[in-house]
């Protein structure tokens, strides 16, 4: 396998983008990604894009896209894995250069979100669950997320309180970040009293419903110095687990072993231990998701991940910075994109350029990408070459 | 809902027919073809027991547009004798008084409709005991 290197990011800023469409969505990141390199052309394309026909009534988003961004008769496809869309085309991006098969792969993720109303959206997104054994007696995404909740709170003595720490701690990073959706500032207090939605969890401890997307430029590493005067970001691990689709199907509902074993094999790749790890972007789609994936990564023991956070082992300055970015909850999450958009966040930390959110250090990031309640992980771990 | 869709899953939701595995015992609710702990394909067809433990639950306030009218409504999730869990609706029982570990039965309920004239989905609910 060759080395693979990351040279060029773009997005934008991220929300309700009523006046942009799905496929110039797309095409803006994918020409501020372009705009960050020098390459000449692209040769194949991967897009992360989990619905693109219940959102706007468009598959074929190879094609489209392809032609949109000028790329005439270009290789393009899109991956899907439900929310880790992103995460899983970047996984193809990776293995078609690592391969030799390609040396230019541009990796994008797109969602169009706002385009059908609050219920669209929820139908569209509980296509992630089982439709016959979960969505079919009322399953909703929050819903199922509540579940491992309140089995997590009931077992280990977790509070509302510590839930909405996970929030406010997210808002505070996003308010740095100028591409997040929602740069305010929260408090507990404001969570603890926002709409409920699927008892334990209220709205605030949801992301939310989010237009944008995001891309980055693959080469192999030995070809970065010609791409980018900036500091090449090596893919040094990647991995990737599912685990049954249905969340009653798990062993344990406050486990997720498909993210424990997607960082178990990333980390293996890479020759790293957790505790190597400066900073890392987590599938924060609820709140208690952070809280349990940053113990299936093992960060924290089980029953742990709730109280790091409220003692601040997981702020911008703390032992294991998590979601800098602000995160799904604040940055958004077009579940499409978010994939790209954690790695994108994770080269901007790791080349220095986070501005205010810049972890100190960051010499070694790691982005944890999920689908569904836990059904799909795909992990990722990058090094300044 | 097509209704080919809803003639298929007949089986599970109106029998509560499970899988167990002849080789090494495993019961998968609904069946499959193949056994995910050891591999093996063939099957022996057993039924649910009728009242599982409530091992989690939550209530839903935005269901999706077909459970409108139900809203709000408890959503748990039961683990039973054979070692299958199933997720259902938690009904006839407020709110309040719903505990994790409880047992439930399960019943035959109607569980949503297509619209007026449209197919109407029947399948299980969970209860308290009578």
């Amino acid at each position: 396998m060759r080395d693979v290197a990351i040279v060029g990011v773009g997005m934008q800023k991220w929300g309700e983008l009523w006046e942009k469409s799905f496929r110039d969505l797309f095409v803006e990141a994918a020409l501020n990604a372009i705009s960050d390199t020098k390459v000449p052309k692209i040769d194949h394309m991967y897009i992360g894009c989990m619905t693109g026909g219940l959102f706007v009534g468009q598959e074929h988003v190879g094609s489209i896209m392809a032609d949109y961004l000028g790329q005439k008769h270009l290789a393009a496809t899109r991956v899907e894995s439900a929310c880790a869309s992103g995460g899983a085309a970047l996984r193809c991006g990776f293995i078609e250069v690592a391969s030799g098969m390609s040396d230019i792969v541009l990796v994008g993720g797109v969602e169009k979100m706002t385009d059908v109303s609050g219920d669209g959206a929820t139908y569209a997104l509980a296509t992630a669950a089982d439709q016959e054994y979960e969505v079919f007696h009322g399953a909703t995404f929050p819903g199922l997320y509540a579940l491992m909740a309140r089995a997590y709170m009931e077992r280990y003595g977790a509070t509302r309180d510590q839930l909405s720490a996970v929030a406010v701690k997210n808002h505070d990073n996003g308010l740095n970040n100028p591409n997040a959706q929602y740069q305010m500032k929260l408090t507990v207090q404001q969570v603890n009293e926002s709409v409920m939605v699927a008892d334990p969890l209220r709205i605030l401890d949801c992301s939310p419903i989010t237009d944008g997307a995001a891309a980055l430029i693959l080469c192999p590493l030995s070809r970065a110095k010609e791409f980018s005067d900036k500091p090449p970001i090596k893919i040094i691990g990647c991995g990737m687990a599912t685990d049954s689709i249905a969340l009653h199907d798990r062993r344990d509902l406050t486990s997720l072993d498909a993210v424990r074993i997607s960082a178990e094999q990333a980390l293996k790749m890479a020759g790293k231990k957790i505790g190597d790890i400066n900073v890392t972007e987590v599938h924060d789609c609820f709140t208690i998701a952070e809280i349990i994936v940053s113990e299936a990564l093992g960060m924290f023991p089980a029953g742990k991940g709730a109280l790091a956070c409220v003692n601040g082992e997981t702020r911008v300055e703390g032992k294991f910075p998590i979601n800098a970015s602000g995160g799904l909850k604040s940055k958004g999450h077009p579940v499409g994109a978010t994939g790209v958009a954690q790695a994108i966040e994770i080269v901007h930390q790791l080349r220095g350029e986070a501005g205010k959110r810049q972890v100190k250090n960051a010499k070694i990031g790691m982005t944890q990408n999920m689908g569904g309640s836990g059904g799909s992980s795909v992990v990722h771990i990058m090094e300044v070459a | 809902m097509f209704p080919a869709r809803v003639a298929r899953e007949m089986p599970h939701r109106y029998r509560l027919e499970a899988a167990k595995c002849k080789k090494c015992g495993a019961v998968f609710f609904p069946h499959r073809l193949i056994c995910r702990e050891c591999g093996h394909r063939e099957f022996d067809t057993i039924n649910v027991s009728a009242i599982g433990k409530l091992i989690s639950y939550t209530v839903i306030h935005t269901p999706a547009s077909q459970f409108k009218d139900e809203s709000p409504f408890a959503l748990g999730i039961c683990e039973f004798l054979e070692g299958v869990k199933i997720t259902a609706q938690v009904v006839d029982i407020a709110a309040a008084d719903i505990k994790t570990g409880m047992d439930l039965q399960i019943e035959f309920r109607r569980v949503q409709t297509d619209g007026h004239a449209g197919v109407i989905g029947y399948g299980y609910k969970f209860v308290p005991l009578i």
